[in-house]
């Protein structure tokens, strides 16, 4: 131990030093959860030939309905984006405002999602029917399962903002959700490539 | 589905224990449960325990916490050995079978459950437990943090794997059978066509559940070596123990979320009838078989890494020398950590990848006998002219390079692939990866806990009955494993109950049980070292106030125990072997000006989210739809509400810092 004083931390510092601490620790979380789903691409690319008397990829897939959820998820990371920025500005309106956005988005792509899920069930095409389909409602469906709980995150975060305005904590919290909203944008561009256009065409 | 099936699943009054070796566990459990229950009601320590142990977010109290439950994890998958090898000396065709059994006294599916257990235990919940306890202790000393990058996620990932442990011992207390699939539980056996009870199920749960705080733990640990260092530590005058911490972490986040959708994919097979790995509909066997051992392989190297850093601090203060070629070292480690991820198929040689694939990986394979080999060289140089002494702990080292380096020699034998083809499945592989993880893992574990023990409790161990325990332990293990090397060689393949007697392989398997009843007693030994310890500890004080084996790194810079901030002033470091160099040039133990300390509260909430995640665990393995869904609901409540509490910290003023420090520094 040196013979000077350690200097005293003030309160700012030990604030940016969890804002550092946090924000570092939620990207390594993301490069896990990164490979959890690179597990379910490798499965995918595996099982997507053992179709196994059911249909191929390039019969279920429809381009145009795909195209439309990937661009209100594109819209809605952006409009993330705005909100965090107004996270920043500690404006409580803008932050209810884009947040809200994001989260009817985010509603709409689900509410996407599980029609084309509810087709394909309907038709006879089910996870149960071939290894290529159970990978495939496995990897879109994980990816689903993450904007849900995105959602629910969302939804939390907006009513402590209703009522408790835009704390530091709060930016904090905005700014880890951001994150992983855009993360699972990047997610399921891999997905509108690897799976709908490899798959449709 | 009716009423009943939705609250209790497939949970029946037949399924509760009833066979002789269940009831044993079941017995042993509640005897431990009411014994517990009446020490602490009649000492008035619940209280005590829940606010000094359970709630704790401080990283050393939880470290205590892993050892404690892994030690008691370690008995029991010792006895799960016990009875394998019994089973096997009994088991010759040519002896009569009794209690039921056709051969031995253990039936072909109860000792398939018991070597499975037995690998499962031994490193899920042995050596990782171990192994994470020993770094929540040392690692935030050695870098001079207070606490870890989040306290609250070390507290919920210990209280993960608590439930982990405690799901793979269900079966005792809800019946059902524990599956019978090999530790790995390999597909198509672990599915629903071979397998239609909740064994696998147990199996499951317990894996995803311990995985989960295995991978929390890893963030956390990765986080806080990284952004938590004292001033002036840069990472290349980082003690060796952390950086092998750090490479061991890095592993634990790239690998565990493999295992997680791993299991998740077999999860989804069972439990929702996908078709990932079954035999029909197009799944994909060895897809299991390669993703289980992409996650597998570093595994190992994950419990074996940080034991090498262990060496390497005890090597170094024991010859009173700076550890040999130190960047060599970091950079064999790291060398190690990258290689193995490109090694997993050597598990599988006989798949039949073709000639190409296998001398791929076999190449590989041999290669990390090269990092290897270059630490364990660094370890005999740093030896040379140096001062030994010779202490318990580094007859464990010397124990390590006789046994790991057999071991290891081995491992290269096995990575040529015709000679795998011969030796696959054998139990040559059994006895190869035993002298690897307990002459290298275990060894290294045991020689920290007997390095550091004074620090943590302010007395050694008994010094005379540690090296007792030594020699049995090295006696014993040689004569267990040397058999089973003879036995692979001679065509016994592993997880056999019953063999023709005309094989002549009965004296060799007797001599094994011989073995592992010596090591059954080198484990008395050293439980009555710990008694002896702490009877005696008056006398086994450590009166240098802190630093009994004169040693080189922070740690050693605070008292012992440390008090509950670690550090009263964060230390500055100017080089490697920081301490020793304090110590050198004088600058240890100068009078320091106390100040405020933010440090976290201790939190409840570890244990109410593990409790829930337990519950939907256990719900889930019998299809109990209702509790599974009180369990998720609960755990997701829970945490965000952790999540939105600003005010997990608190702060200790300074008069206070100041008179804990001089208690401390005066005794």
């Amino acid at each position: 131990m040196t013979v000077k004083a350690a200097t005293i931390p003030t309160k700012e510092q030990i604030e940016e030093v969890a804002t550092d601490k946090t924000l570092f620790g939620f990207w390594v979380y993301l490069m896990t959860d990164l490979l959890m789903f690179a597990v379910l691409f490798a499965t995918y690319s595996v099982l997507h030939g053992s179709i196994y008397n059911g249909p191929s990829s390039n019969e279920i897939f429809n381009l145009p309905f795909a195209l439309t959820e990937t661009m209100i998820l594109l819209v809605s990371s952006f409009t993330s984006g705005l909100g965090t920025l107004a996270a920043h500005e500690k404006s409580r309106k803008f932050v209810l405002l884009w947040f809200g956005i994001t989260f009817l988005l985010g509603l709409a792509f689900l509410g996407l999602e599980l029609s084309e899920f509810s087709k394909l069930v309907a038709e006879g095409n089910s996870w149960h029917r071939s290894a290529f389909l159970s990978s495939f409602f496995t990897l879109v469906g994980t990816h689903g399962l993450h904007i849900t709980t995105g959602l629910v995150w969302m939804l939390i975060c907006m009513i402590s903002v209703a009522t408790k305005g835009v704390t530091k904590s709060m930016v904090r919290k905005l700014t880890l959700l951001s994150l992983f909203w855009h993360f699972l944008d990047i997610v399921w561009i891999f997905i509108f490539t690897i799976v709908y256009l490899m798959g449709a065409l | 589905m009716n009423w009943k099936e939705f609250i209790l699943g497939k949970l029946t009054w037949n399924d509760l224990p009833h066979e002789w070796f269940t009831l044993g566990g079941t017995g042993a459990f509640v005897v431990l449960a009411i014994g517990l229950a009446i020490f602490l009601t009649y000492f008035k320590r619940w209280k005590w325990l829940w606010n000094e142990w359970l709630t704790s977010t401080d990283p050393k109290k939880i470290g205590v916490m892993y050892i404690a439950v892994a030690f008691f994890m370690f008995l029991r998958g010792g006895l799960d050995a016990l009875m394998i090898w019994s089973q096997q000396v009994l088991g010759a065709s040519n002896m009569p079978g009794f209690l039921g059994a056709q051969h031995g006294y253990l039936s072909a599916d109860h000792f398939q459950q018991i070597f499975t257990a037995h690998g499962d235990i031994m490193v899920f919940f042995v050596t990782m437990g171990f192994l994470f306890g020993l770094i929540n202790l040392v690692v935030p000393l050695q870098i001079g943090a207070r606490d870890l990058a989040f306290p609250f996620l070390n507290s919920l990932g210990f209280w993960l794997y608590f439930a982990g442990v405690l799901l793979i011992n269900m079966f005792f207390v809800l019946g059902g059978q524990f599956g019978a699939t090999g530790w790995l539980a390999v597909a198509p056996l672990s599915e629903l066509q071979f397998h239609p009870g909740v064994g696998v199920d147990y199996w499951i749960w317990s894996l995803q559940v311990s995985g989960l705080g295995t991978l929390i733990g890893g963030i956390n640990f990765v986080v806080t070596i990284l952004k938590m260092r004292a001033p002036g530590m840069t990472l290349m005058r980082m003690p060796m123990f952390t950086w092998t911490s750090l490479m061991s972490m890095m592993l634990v986040i790239t690998i565990f979320p493999i295992l997680a959708m791993t299991i998740a994919l077999l999860t989804m097979d069972r439990y929702f009838g996908t078709h990932f790995f079954t035999l029909n509909n197009g799944g994909n066997q060895m897809m299991y078989w390669n993703l289980i051992w992409m996650w597998g392989h570093p595994e190992v190297y994950v419990l074996i890494i940080p034991s090498f850093g262990i060496y390497s601090e005890i090597v170094s203060t024991f010859s009173k020398k700076k550890i040999f070629g130190y960047p060599s070292l970091v950079a064999a480690a790291a060398g190690i950590t990258l290689l193995s991820f490109a090694v997993w198929l050597h598990h599988f040689f006989t798949m039949g990848a073709g000639a190409d694939v296998n001398s791929f990986f076999g190449i590989m394979t041999m290669f990390i006998a090269i990092p290897t080999g270059l630490q364990i060289i660094n370890w005999l140089f740093t030896l040379f002219r140096g001062r030994i002494q010779f202490v318990s702990p580094i007859y464990w080292f010397f124990g390590m390079v006789s046994t790991f380096t057999f071991g290891g020699m081995a491992g290269i034998l096995m990575a040529v692939p015709p000679i795998d083809f011969q030796v696959h499945n054998s139990l040559f592989l059994v006895a190869h990866f035993h002298t690897t993880i307990v002459g290298g893992a275990l060894f290294g574990i045991f020689a920290g806990f007997t390095y550091w023990f004074p620090k943590f409790t302010g007395f050694r161990l008994h010094e005379t009955l540690g090296k007792y325990a030594f020699w049995t332990w090295l006696v014993g293990f040689f004569i267990s494993f040397v058999p089973l090397y003879i036995l692979g060689f001679m065509g016994a393949t592993r997880r056999l109950d019953h063999y023709a007697a005309s094989t002549g392989w009965q004296p060799l398997f007797l001599t094994a049980l011989v073995g592992i009843c010596i090591l059954a007693l080198a484990v008395g030994i050293q439980i009555l070292q710990l008694i002896v310890s702490i009877v005696k500890r008056k006398e086994l004080r450590d009166t240098t106030g802190g630093d009994p084996w004169d040693g080189h790194t922070l740690e050693w810079a605070t008292t012992s125990p440390p008090p509950f901030y670690n550090y009263a002033v964060i230390p500055e470091v100017h080089g490697r072997d920081a301490w020793w160099e304090m110590k050198k040039q004088g600058t240890a133990h100068k009078p320091v000006k106390y100040h405020d300390l933010e440090l976290p509260k201790n939190t409840p909430m570890g244990i109410y989210i593990a409790g829930f995640i337990f519950l939907f665990g256990v719900a889930m393995t019998f299809h109990a739809t209702l509790f599974s869904l009180i369990g998720l609901f609960g755990a997701v409540t829970c945490a965000f509400i952790r999540a939105f509490d600003d005010h997990s910290e608190y702060i200790l003023p300074a008069a206070e810092v100041e008179k804990i420090e001089n208690r401390l520094r005066k005794k």
